[in-house]
């Protein structure tokens, strides 16, 4: 939205981003006559986005994020018609030494002029309750809420996958590992 | 682009870094533009290679999108493997076009030295050697798509000389995998029989070898395991020739060209007790360079007219070449692109034998009146029995965001 939203930024980032102005270091692309783009949803990009096949309950959201502009940029939030439920995830270990999910605090930041990789066993976009099942070929458009309260929406296409088994863990209800229901 | 090894942010990505990504970036399309992947390219000049390693031929790619599909009139590189799909009761209509799209992106990514989707081995896949993937129908592919397939999409017909095993024969979706590399054709194999698996069941799969890339020169035309110098009559891939005998020029189908695929058993003990001249004789052509008995270079015209001293013709009535080429029947070419195999001792002989691959426009007048000539007389079948035998119709190619086979639920 304005630049405003964006001084809510970590100290740490402002500094790296001003210091790489100063020093001339700033990517080759900018042009000083080029106006910052107005929303986060300007410089978000997905690549390689897929989402792993399912007919009932949880499924997972892969890709790589790109942000293209010289400030951090943060997913807050997910959304898509397949699924009332949407979480953003990490992968870690748990105190037992399995790997379980659970949502990300703070979301997925971001870094300016880098990437943040949704992977299997790794961060991922979680559909929480499918509301119908996700096929191989499908295509299935999600929307990212940004920071600033922008949104960038993308079409995934739909892919069987034997991995991505982690048990999540985290909100209220129990619920099956994900993509535990497809084939 | 390859995943990275973890989830977490770049955060340790330095401004340099950026931009040298973005050099990367842009060397890309250049390489690309240039028929190299980049990453086998970097492997070359960035990891220390030996001043005296060979040019590395791994980072080699066949252009995916266009008017035909790759895989036809692509020089034949070393390895290939055909497997055949069969529909599971997923494959109806939407899944099947869900198995095509899946298939063209999984191709479109993989012949490019880029890691398919969801790709559990990355790192297999950015030795792309000139890897094509090529895709056909079977008659119940096209009924499923709701379609009725052209007359000669169907079995061949039977002929005396067969005894065919289920096990190589027919099939609803075709896959001609082939690559300069066997790693390569073995990942591209897997990626896209498991990408596919809840629409489509692998029926056979069969692989096959020629020459190893840079072991002769281009162009070569192929020998079998018999040791015959195989292929010579083959249009000339890029002329007008090999165009009128290979395309299908009208249809859903034009652009795409059918494929006869025959599993020859070939006896090589039987053939052992062939002498040279006996060898020369059956085939019609010099084992030693495969000049037909009337020439002196392998690409000579045959005289079939020509007689011995004693009256008889130097080409004999029986020989293989004499029998194939038909005298005078000038519509009846194919384009073959064969692969040897080779495999354990089995219950038809030696367990070797040819994977005959032809390709031609119109399979009824091109190919039919060949085999049936070669089924009635043909001294090698002797010593060749086809044990398998496919027929596929090869889908014209696509642009890029487009879907092999999009035509055909139109």
């Amino acid at each position: 939205m304005t630049i405003t939203h964006r001084t809510g930024l970590p100290l740490g980032i402002l500094l790296a981003a001003s210091l790489a102005a100063l020093t001339g270091c700033a990517g080759s692309a900018n042009d000083s006559t080029t106006p910052p783009p107005a929303t986060a949803a300007e410089s978000v990009t997905i690549s390689d986005a897929w989402i792993k096949a399912a007919d009932t309950g949880m499924t997972g959201g892969f890709g790589t994020l790109h942000n293209e502009s010289d400030e951090a940029i943060t997913v807050v939030s997910a959304s898509s018609d397949v699924s009332s439920m949407m979480e953003l995830h990490e992968t870690v270990m748990s105190d037992t030494g399995s790997m379980i999910m659970r949502p990300r605090d703070g979301g997925f930041e971001i870094p300016p002029h880098g990437e943040f990789v949704l992977q299997p066993g790794g961060n991922h976009i979680m559909f929480m309750h499918l509301d119908e099942p996700l096929v191989p070929g499908d295509d299935v458009a999600v929307t990212l809420t940004l920071s600033d309260d922008s949104s960038y929406t993308y079409t995934a296409p739909v892919k069987d996958f034997s991995g991505a088994n982690e048990n999540y863990v985290g909100g209220a209800t129990p619920a099956p590992t994900m993509g535990g229901m497809s084939r | 682009m390859p995943a990275p090894d973890e989830g977490a942010p770049h955060s340790r990505s330095t401004r340099r870094q950026f931009l040298l990504g973005g050099t990367a970036a842009a060397g890309a399309g250049a390489a690309a533009a240039l028929g190299y992947a980049v990453g086998a390219r970097n492997g070359a000049s960035d990891t220390g290679s030996e001043p005296s390693d060979p040019p590395q031929n791994g980072g080699r790619v066949i252009p995916f999108h266009g008017t035909h599909q790759a895989g036809v009139d692509t020089p034949p590189q070393a390895h290939a493997t055909f497997v055949a799909l069969d529909l599971t009761a997923s494959g109806d209509r939407d899944g099947l076009r869900g198995a095509l799209r899946i298939l063209t992106d999984d191709a479109s990514r993989l012949t490019q030295g880029v890691p398919a989707l969801a790709d559990t081995e990355p790192e297999l896949a950015t030795v792309p050697a000139r890897l094509t993937v090529t895709l056909g129908v079977g008659p119940r592919a096209v009924l499923v798509a709701g379609r009725t397939p052209p007359p000669w999409l169907q079995p061949l017909p039977a002929f005396g000389i067969d005894r065919l095993h289920q096990e190589f024969s027919d099939g609803d979706l075709l896959l001609q995998v082939a690559a300069d590399d066997a790693v390569t054709v073995a990942h591209a194999v897997r990626m896209l029989t498991k990408d596919v698996r809840r629409f489509a069941t692998i029926r056979w799969l069969q692989s096959g070898f020629r020459r190893a890339y840079g072991s002769e020169a281009t162009g070569t035309t192929m020998r079998n395991l018999f040791g015959q110098v195989d292929g010579t009559a083959n249009p000339l891939p890029g002329t007008p020739d090999f165009d009128r005998v290979v395309w299908i020029s009208d249809g859903w189908l034009a652009g795409g060209t059918s494929l006869v695929l025959r599993r020859i058993a070939m006896d090589l003990d039987g053939w052992d007790r062939v002498d040279r001249d006996g060898r020369d004789q059956a085939v019609g052509r010099r084992m030693s360079d495969g000049a037909p008995l009337t020439g002196t270079h392998e690409r000579d015209d045959p005289d079939f007219a020509a007689t011995t001293p004693v009256g008889f013709p130097v080409i004999p009535e029986y020989s293989h070449m004499r029998r194939a080429r038909g005298e005078g029947a000038i519509g009846e070419r194919i384009f073959r692109r064969g692969y040897n195999y080779d495999g354990p001792p089995d219950s038809t002989g030696s367990g070797s034998g040819l994977l005959f691959a032809s390709f031609q426009a119109d399979l009824d007048a091109q190919f039919v009146p060949i085999q049936r000539r070669l089924a009635d007389l043909d001294i090698m079948n002797r010593w060749t029995t086809p044990i398998g035998s496919a027929v596929f119709a090869v889908l014209p190619g696509c642009e890029a965001g487009g879907m092999l086979g999009a035509a055909m639920f139109a």
